[in-house]
């Protein structure tokens, strides 16, 4: 019998995807997801926020700088915010924040927000699923390379001058 | 020589604006001259590089460098004056952040040689000859400087130990520094020279500033007759003072325009451009998508308005691809 049978392995893609995800809605329907024991692709890393509103787009963009491939948005349904407002002021920065991505070439698709109640266990299946494949079609991210990048992490202290605070 | 501290004053990808800001010490700039030796001053006199080449690493007390890093000859002055300096002071934004040039960082090398070179309506350049870093020439070798694929900051490319932001910075922060230096009591490492708070703090009309979303539609300053009493953004003018640090001394405001956010953020800010748009996209007032998109079309630029200043200090750095098979050695 010969030695060498094994075939050559060839590892698939898989996407890292940060999702934030909304303690109200979003994150309750993908818990239900869970209990419910929903199948869908393993490749989010799930980071719970009190409201959609909370979403700073640094966090969007410090996620795709440290590795991500895609970050997924969920907030409540329109009308439905715990805070009444915080979707809306969630959606006014992610649509400026699109603009700003597509000129910077990051694909339409990496960055999404969706609206997901907590019973919609169903939807957080099938989002998740989708942007998977999506992202899996587009590849990895790849991101120009800083040079020196610790520079920008510890973000120098600051001082008052000329004028007092 | 006199044994005054010594000083150094150099530019990279730089207008000269920053050099102007020195002359702007007015009769201030006698104390200075009178407390220190400038050493190397390309703009305003005569030492060459072979002058800082010969003096003991860290003879000069400080050394501000003004302008992004862009050629071979910026990075390699970078290191040399990083060495022969003991305080290496990033003057101005684009040494601080990247600056305009930094905006370049949307745009591969090729497409910006082939427009410079070949497309712009004012150049004629029919054999389509470009500098070339090494060229031979009946009379010897010539050399020039070569073009990186990308556009840094200083501290890209060298350590930084303090920053004075400012497009040009103003001499009030400068005479701070200096000051500051000749006096010892240093700030700590890798401070920024400017008070750290934002703009609109001190801002003169911030008694009108909104407090809740009331913004339907952006305006250009040339669109509107701008109320030189009320706040800006209360007049849907795209004004960056929100987000963008103080100490300016509302050179823009008083002249009765809106902040482009030359100050660079405060310390607490990672990302600029970031806490721009979300000042900015807050206050739109509207639920509707298809409102707020529309809100949203007066701004066809994000990147080069909210990032004007700083697209290499930035998060994303430079737009994906653009260094793609054109690696800097």
């Amino acid at each position: 019998m010969p030695d060498d049978v094994s075939l050559p392995v060839v590892e698939e893609f898989q996407p890292r995807i940060v999702a934030f995800f909304c303690n109200w809605c979003t994150y309750t329907a993908s818990d239900l997801a869970g209990t419910s024991r929903m199948t869908y692709a393993p490749n989010t890393r799930v980071i719970r926020v009190m409201c959609s509103g909370r979403i700073d787009p640094q966090f969007i963009l410090t996620a795709l700088r440290r590795g991500a491939d895609g970050v997924l948005l969920g907030g409540c349904r329109p009308g439905d915010c715990h805070y009444r407002e915080g979707n809306y002021k969630c959606l006014r920065r992610f649509t400026l924040l699109k603009k700003y991505l597509a000129q910077m070439g990051i694909e339409e698709q990496r960055v999404r927000l969706e609206w997901i109640a907590a019973s919609e266990a169903d939807r957080v299946q099938k989002v998740t699923n989708q942007m998977v494949d999506q992202i899996k079609n587009l590849g990895p991210l790849h991101l120009e390379h800083i040079p020196h990048a610790e520079a920008l992490h510890d973000a120098p202290v600051a001082v008052a001058a000329g004028g007092a605070p | 020589m006199s044994d005054k501290p010594k000083a150094g004053f150099y530019w990279c990808a730089s207008c000269g604006g920053c050099e102007e800001s020195v002359v702007d010490l007015a009769e201030d700039i006698l104390d200075v001259v009178a407390a220190i030796d400038f050493v190397f001053f390309p703009v305003a006199m005569d030492f060459k590089r072979e002058d800082v080449e010969a003096m003991e690493d860290g003879e000069m007390t400080v050394c501000f460098i003004n302008g992004a890093l862009r050629t071979s000859e910026h990075r390699e002055m970078a290191r040399l004056l990083r060495r022969k300096s003991r305080f290496l002071i990033a003057y101005g934004s684009c040494s601080y952040q990247g600056g305009i040039p930094g905006l370049a960082n949307l745009y591969p090398r090729e497409e910006i040689l082939r427009f410079v070179y070949h497309d712009s309506p004012s150049t004629e350049n029919p054999e389509k000859n470009r500098p070339q870093p090494h060229f031979r020439a009946p009379e010897g070798d010539l050399e020039l400087p070569s073009f990186d694929a990308d556009v840094k900051a200083l501290d890209q490319v060298v350590d930084v130990d303090y920053y004075i932001p400012g497009c040009a910075p103003p001499p009030s922060l400068l005479k701070a520094a200096v000051e500051a230096l000749l006096s010892g009591e240093l700030p700590p490492k890798g401070s920024v020279i400017a008070p750290d708070r934002a703009m609109c703090h001190t801002c003169p009309r911030i008694g009108t500033k909104p407090e809740k979303p009331m913004i339907k539609e952006f305006k250009r300053p040339w669109q509107i007759e701008i109320d030189p009493d009320k706040c800006l953004l209360a007049q849907g003018l795209v004004c960056l003072g929100a987000a963008t640090r103080d100490g300016c001394g509302h050179l823009c405001i008083n002249a009765n325009m809106p902040c482009t956010g030359c100050m660079g953020p405060v310390s607490r800010v990672h990302d600029h451009g970031a806490a721009i748009l979300t000042s900015l996209a807050s206050l739109i007032d509207s639920n509707d998508p298809q409102e707020i998109e529309d809100a949203l079309d007066d701004i066809p630029d994000p990147a080069g308005t909210f990032y004007r200043y700083g697209l290499p200090h930035s998060l994303l750095y430079a737009k994906c691809g653009i260094t793609a098979g054109n690696g800097d050695a």
